[in-house]
């Protein structure tokens, strides 16, 4: 196990740079997630700490020691794949054996450790046969097994789960989260799925365009968001914007929406974002037209509209209302967050 | 299998089209296919018989054969083409499978311009290129020599260029899980790239070893020595020595394409597979 450092890292592909001074840490055991939407340079970031992309500013750190110019193999590191990259010559056994086997592993120790890993992802049925034989989720767990045979002190996941459906990711999950809660050994994990982001990971890193917008544990990212993109980024269905100003202690919007603020906000323009869930409907309140109804059993989501604002509410249970219909709504003050309309950033004030 | 009724013609149409399909193809079977059978038929015919108008011969001999295996040093040139085949099947492939991956993986400067100078070279062929090629292999001194008639045919860019583009489309993380599993690029090379080649250096491998069995103008400009002759060679000299043998002729055609005949039923998938992949014909 260890700590990896990520010291004001740079990427540049010729003239473009793709990683602007990245700098974060990562503590020995912890189950860290590299998240943002696509090209925000998290896989990047990845494959410089695995040693596949060149480091074009900075330091990587891991366990103390610079590995910038260390390569990939004497990191101590391994890797699971999107498409799981196994090689489709070699049998499972062959495929988790394979690095032992370039490391000089004598038979008898290499055997005993894929066995290890096999019995540890439920593959021992399996290490006869080829990836082309195996369903999904059977490659995912072999990836996952090569990757355990070298006993690493750093696994690095890229988007491992990309390639299941649905209903396998999920199950995935949790084993990926089982398997790093017995080996405790520190993993970096990228995705973009933020579902995967909240239930996974010790801590959070967001990115975009190259930067990191935010580190935190899950519930720290979704209950204070630095600012509007990390709002938006987690949490589903995502958080609503409403566009408005501070004027004599409210926040009032051009659709009728008056919300009492605690004192000391600066009057000006200001955007509101509250998560769906803590939309209420009342028979008083401000009122919005129902746009759409979607019951999905135990909650139902509904897209309602005042005027230009448009708002989505997730309510638990079932409602008896029709598109075309008006409802009044309430928000629950506590979970209401203010950001600048101009830099973005949340304001610490919240509403009381 | 269950006939599907086409959603857009109908059943007469579709017989009508069909029917007329059979008819073009059986004809142009029938036109490739019909010399085969003369040269067959000639090499069961006597040397007076040899230019008779009938497809079956008269009297039927195997008399051409037994001339042609035993008065000629036929079998020498046999096992000088299966020799000289085999051995730049094997070392052509080696090779070009190490110079498509490079040119495929590895970065170095140059590397498309001499990827282009290879290409380029598809578009000359050996007779252009012939008095230079031979004029640089007698000066290395290998003129009658089995390396001399092996060496030049080594080089092709076809199968580089082939095997570049099977290594562009590989997905490159599998090379990148071997990397971080401790492999050097020879090991990647060796261990990963070469068995993952292997349905294409099959259908490249019968590709080669048919040229090269039916190569003859290149041999012929080579090797005088009747000693290194290919089958090819030893068949054109059928009609100089003895201008009237075509008997003798057919007879050791028949025999040389007996080999391409097994490759052929033995590896048909493969060369079918090898057509579609290469775009040829």
């Amino acid at each position: 196990m260890a700590r990896v450092d990520v010291d004001n890292v740079v990427k540049r592909y010729g003239a473009v740079q793709v990683v602007h001074g990245v700098s974060t840490a990562i503590e020995d055991g912890e189950f860290v997630i590299l998240v943002g939407p696509s090209g925000c340079g998290k896989s990047t970031l990845l494959r410089m700490i695995a040693g596949l992309e060149h480091v074009s500013g900075g330091t990587i750190s891991i366990d103390g020691e610079v590995v910038n110019d260390v390569a990939p193999k004497d990191r101590n590191i391994a890797m699971v794949f999107q498409n799981y990259a196994l090689y489709p010559h070699m049998t499972v056994a062959q495929n988790m054996a394979f690095s032992l086997k370039l490391a000089g592993v004598p038979r008898q120790e290499m055997q005993a450790k894929v066995e290890n890993a096999a019995r540890t992802l439920g593959l021992e049925t399996l290490l006869d046969r080829f990836p082309g034989q195996l369903s999904g989720g059977q490659r995912q767990r072999v990836a996952m097994g090569r990757a355990i045979v070298r006993d690493p002190e750093v696994f690095l996941f890229d988007e491992p789960l990309s390639n299941l459906d649905a209903k396998l990711r999920v199950q995935m999950r949790a084993e990926i989260k089982a398997l790093h809660q017995r080996l405790k050994t520190t993993t970096i994990y990228v995705t973009h799925d933020q579902v995967e982001a909240m239930t996974m990971a010790d801590r959070i890193v967001v990115m975009r365009d190259g930067i990191i917008e935010q580190v935190g544990t899950p519930l720290d990212l979704y209950d204070a968001p630095a600012n509007l993109f990390v709002a938006g980024f987690l949490g589903s269905p995502t958080m609503n914007f409403i566009d408005g100003r501070i004027e004599g202690g409210h926040f009032l919007n051009d659709d009728g929406i008056s919300i009492a603020a605690s004192g000391g906000l600066p009057e000006g323009p200001v955007t509101a974002g509250i998560r769906p869930n803590l939309v209420g409907l009342a028979d008083k309140g401000s009122l919005f037209e129902v746009l759409v109804v979607e019951p999905t059993g135990a909650e139902t989501q509904l897209v309602l509209q005042a005027g230009k604002t448009q708002l989505v509410a997730l309510v638990q249970g079932r409602v008896a209302l029709q598109p075309g219909a008006s409802v009044g709504i309430t928000f629950d003050p506590s979970g209401l967050h203010l950001f600048d309309r101009r830099t973005s950033t949340r304001l610490p004030q919240m509403f009381s | 299998m269950t006939k599907k009724p086409s959603l857009y013609f109908s059943a007469s149409q579709v017989t009508l089209v069909r029917l007329v399909w059979m008819t073009v193809a059986a004809i142009l079977a029938l036109m490739i296919i019909f010399p085969l059978l003369w040269m067959t038929s000639i090499s069961f015919k006597t040397a007076q018989d040899a230019f008779s108008p009938t497809l079956l011969p008269a009297a039927p001999t195997f008399g051409n054969f037994t001339y042609v295996i035993t008065e000629v040093p036929f079998v020498r040139y046999m096992a000088n083409s299966l020799f000289v085949s085999a051995t730049v099947t094997v070392v052509a492939l080696f090779f070009h499978s190490m110079a498509g991956y490079a040119l495929a993986r590895l970065r170095f400067p140059g590397r498309e311009l001499i990827f282009l100078a290879i290409f380029s070279t598809l578009l000359v062929s050996l007779p252009v290129i012939i008095v230079p090629l031979f004029i640089i292999v007698r000066a290395m001194g290998m003129l009658n020599t089995y390396a001399g008639i092996i060496v030049p045919s080594v080089f092709n860019a076809f199968g580089i260029f082939l095997l570049r583009q099977y290594y562009l489309s590989l997905p490159r993380e599998i090379e990148e899980a071997a990397v971080i599993d401790g492999a050097g690029y020879w090991r990647i090379y060796w261990s990963v790239i070469l068995p993952l080649s292997k349905p294409i250096l099959a259908a490249l491998a019968i590709l080669f070893f048919l040229a090269n069995w039916n190569a003859f103008l290149w041999p012929l400009t080579v090797a005088s020595d009747q000693n290194l002759w290919v089958v090819q060679v030893g068949i054109a000299n059928f009609k100089s020595e003895y201008s009237a043998a075509w008997n003798y002729m057919m007879a050791a055609s028949t025999i040389v394409a007996i080999p391409t005949l097994v490759l052929f039923l033995i590896f048909q998938r493969q060369i079918m597979d090898s057509i579609k992949t290469s775009g040829l014909k």
